[in-house]
């Protein structure tokens, strides 16, 4: 197939680049301590979490930005991003959300009223800095089950939040990962009591609307012995020239026998096919299997932003905690993405899955940088790694950098990594049955990530599989 | 049915098919026979749109429309098959799936309701008994890890499927167990209704004795040389294609 025909195949629009015209409270751009006071102000944030902002704001100004992965763009200038952003007059309840707001996410396919909702799925909607609605709150606390934005969390639970934020990624871990500690707006926390299982899906969409604002959420998600949750974020931003910065912050925590599954399904704005434009997703995402026998899976659908640098990983310190990370990274037009996971086997017998499909067309950029390591106490942990490469058209890439740092050799390490083109062998034999050169490239597409979109949720494996198309079309007619 | 008209053909620079003349008529079967290398994949790749393939004379009529500006997609709509000599694997792709897709986009394009996936699956149960083919076949990936003989079996149960117009099978008997040479055979004939038109490439007689053919075309260095009855097979067994002279000449 020519190339220009593929390009133009792969090229899919950005529906939901819109913009909402709303109100809103934007500090003006520049990062000091004044901007951090002003945001814990206009959170009401008690002194304590204000402190902490501090304490991770001088942390930050001492590092450097890292420049190791494989990607490149030009010197962020972080004075000129402003760090907060909400709609005017903050909703107390549902008939109060702006009704534009409410429309914007209609529009995303996230209707908030919970008649119109999807049956079993709770949704906390996060609108550039703040929370918007949170629903299902009710039916949730009738298990006892905390769902609530993490400024609420603040408020009312602060013990857990003093207890476990920074517990998993500490406030110095990284230089992105500081300065959210530092400005973070807003973002979820979850919390499930011993033994419950989560009757609903719990899901999160982020929505950056304003322009040259920064996104800084952080998600808290705790799940005590005995418990299951499988929660979903979702996001996207409106199409504009300017870059716009997104550095978020998650961190899980399974105790004893719990089970998390955390699924994104990230379609931030990619830029165009010059390289204009777009989101930098700069996030840092860690589990920790506390307890025995606890486990926590990653899947994500990553098809959105300029570049992409984000590792989400698990500590797998429990004997027998399970990780798992199942990964399609897409990256067309000029976007770039370097993504892949860190699993860390402390306890014994402990075991983690790699699943990683990477997808590289037009000029896109594809790199999977993975740490497995195996501590000495460790005995009897086992690792399976898959890393595939699918590349359409020649000007794009991929790159793959798996670690392996052994320290006790019992440790069983598997990896098994493929770089592969989509033949024209396997188009011609698809079009040939009369299925449209589209369909095909779809089809195969699909095929090349089965075993993670499996991984999903129902109603998100169909979205996925959506999306993916969508960023597929536009193809030969 | 179809006329292919003094057609050449190059794949990269080299020149395969030499003016080829070959018709097809409605509701017969015709054998092509011919030496490793003479074009006779070539021919199935050129009546299908392969990307390889460059047309560089003559002409290929079907239905009164020249297949050569139609995509590969189209043709196969219109009722053109082609069983591959080497079927190839694509991972991950949900050999049920794919059938149903391609079914479903041919009855589109006919104008036909499309089957749901409980309306395929009995349809597919019925062929894949007749064809002795285990029921996890079509739950496997399409052809990847098929035996040899599994993947032309499949290439049949898609043909059983999809009643295309014009059938090439392209070496469909090379391979094959006894039994299974029976089951593709059965599969074949049973395809025989008065106006499908057969071209069936291959080595063997043994096919030969059990989907009768009408004609046996020889195809030597680019063209076809020699077309005659079954009759002939029995001389080329014996004799070889060195004794066979180009007719036309
Ligand atoms: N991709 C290619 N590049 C170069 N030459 C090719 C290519 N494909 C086919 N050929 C050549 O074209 C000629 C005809 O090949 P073709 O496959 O049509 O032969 P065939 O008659 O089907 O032979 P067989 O009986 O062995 O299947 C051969 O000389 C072959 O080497
Ligand atoms: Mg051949």
């Amino acid at each position: 197939m020519p190339q220009k025909e593929i390009d133009k195949a792969v090229a899919g629009e950005y529906r939901i680049g819109f913009q909402v015209d709303i109100e809103a409270d934007t500090v003006p751009p520049g990062l000091d301590e004044n901007t951090i006071c002003f945001i814990s102000a206009k959170k009401n944030e008690p002194e304590w979490m204000r402190d902490l902002r501090l304490k991770a704001f001088s942390k930050w100004k001492t590092m450097a930005e890292p420049h190791w992965g494989h990607v490149s763009y030009p010197p962020i200038g972080y004075q000129a991003i402003s760090y907060f952003s909400a709609p005017k007059n903050p909703p107390q309840s549902l008939d109060e959300v702006d009704p534009k707001i409410l429309e914007a996410y209609e529009k995303l396919g996230i209707p908030l009223e919970e008649q119109k909702q999807l049956q079993g799925i709770a949704v906390d909607a996060v609108f550039d800095s703040v929370s918007v609605k949170t629903t299902y709150t009710e039916e949730l606390n009738k298990h006892g089950i905390i769902f609530c934005s993490i400024s609420e969390a603040i408020q009312k639970h602060p013990e857990l939040i003093k207890k476990y934020m920074h517990s998993v990624v500490p406030m110095n871990d990284n230089f992105f990962a500081t300065l959210n500690s530092a400005v973070f707006t807003d973002g979820t926390f979850v919390y499930i009591p011993k033994g419950v299982r989560c009757p609903m899906e719990l899901s999160t969409y982020f929505r950056i609307n304003a322009l040259n604002t920064g996104q800084f959420e952080r998600t808290l998600i705790v799940a005590d012995e005995d418990s299951y949750v499988s929660y979903n974020e979702g996001c996207s931003a409106p199409t504009r020239d300017e870059n716009q910065l997104h550095a978020a912050v998650v961190e899980l925590i399974a105790m004893k026998n719990a089970h998390i599954k955390y699924s994104t399904i990230q379609n931030w704005y990619p830029g165009d096919e010059t390289g204009k434009g777009g989101i930098y997703n700069f996030v840092t995402k860690r589990g920790l299997c506390l307890g025995d026998n606890s486990k926590i899976s990653w899947t994500q659908v990553e098809t959105g932003s300029a570049i992409t640098w984000k590792y989400p990983g698990c500590i797998l310190k429990g004997d027998n905690s399970v990780g798992e990370f199942y990964s399609v990274a897409v990256t067309t037009l000029a976007q770039q993405a370097d993504t892949g996971t860190k699993m860390i086997h402390l306890g014994k017998n402990t075991s983690s899955t790699i699943v990683s499909k990477g997808i590289s067309a037009m000029k896109g950029q594809n790199t999977y940088r993975g740490l497995v390591k195996i501590g000495a106490h460790a005995q009897g942990a086992r690792n399976f790694s898959q890393c595939d490469s699918l590349l359409i058209g020649s000007e794009c890439g991929a790159h793959t950098f798996p670690t392996l740092e052994c320290k006790d050799s019992k440790g069983y390490i598997e990896h098994e990594a493929t770089t592969s083109k989509i033949s024209d062998e396997q188009l011609f034999y698809l079009r040939q049955r009369g299925i449209s050169e589209e369909d095909a490239v779809s089809m195969i597409v699909h095929g090349f990530c089965k075993e993670v979109f499996s991984q999903l949720p129902m109603e998100y494996a169909v979205e996925a599989k959506a999306l993916l198309n969508l960023t597929l079309e536009g193809s030969v007619g | 049915m179809m006329k292919i008209e003094n057609l050449k053909a190059n794949i990269g620079s080299k020149e395969i098919l030499k003016g080829l003349n070959l018709v097809l008529e409605e509701g017969k079967v015709h054998a092509i026979m011919g030496p490793n290398g003479a074009g006779k994949s070539t021919l199935s790749k050129a009546v299908t749109g392969h990307y390889e393939i460059e047309i560089t004379g003559g002409d290929i009529v079907y239905k009164n429309r020249s297949l050569l500006e139609m995509s590969p997609e189209e043709r196969a709509l219109e009722g053109i098959f082609l069983s591959f000599q080497n079927p190839v694997e694509i991972p991950g792709v949900n050999n049920a799936y794919f059938l149903r897709t391609a079914l479903n986009a041919k009855r589109k394009h006919e104008g036909k309701k499309e089957l749901n996936a409980a309306e395929f699956l009995r349809l597919m149960k019925e062929h894949l008994e007749s064809l002795g083919m285990k029921s996890d076949m079509i739950s496997r990936s399409l052809n990847e890890g098929f035996s040899g003989g599994e993947k032309k079996r499949n290439e049949i149960l898609q043909m059983l499927v999809l009643e295309p117009d014009v059938i090439i099978l392209d070496e469909i008997d090379s391979g094959l167990d006894i039994d299974a040479l029976r089951a593709v055979s059965e599969g074949i004939n049973k395809m025989k209704n008065g106006k499908r038109s057969f071209l069936v490439i291959t080595h063997y007689s043994r096919i030969l004795d059990y989907i009768k053919p009408d004609y046996i075309h020889v195809l030597k260095e680019g063209k076809i040389v020699k077309t005659a009855g079954p009759e002939l097979v029995a001389q080329l067994e014996a004799e070889g294609y060195e004794s066979i002279e180009d007719e036309n000449q």
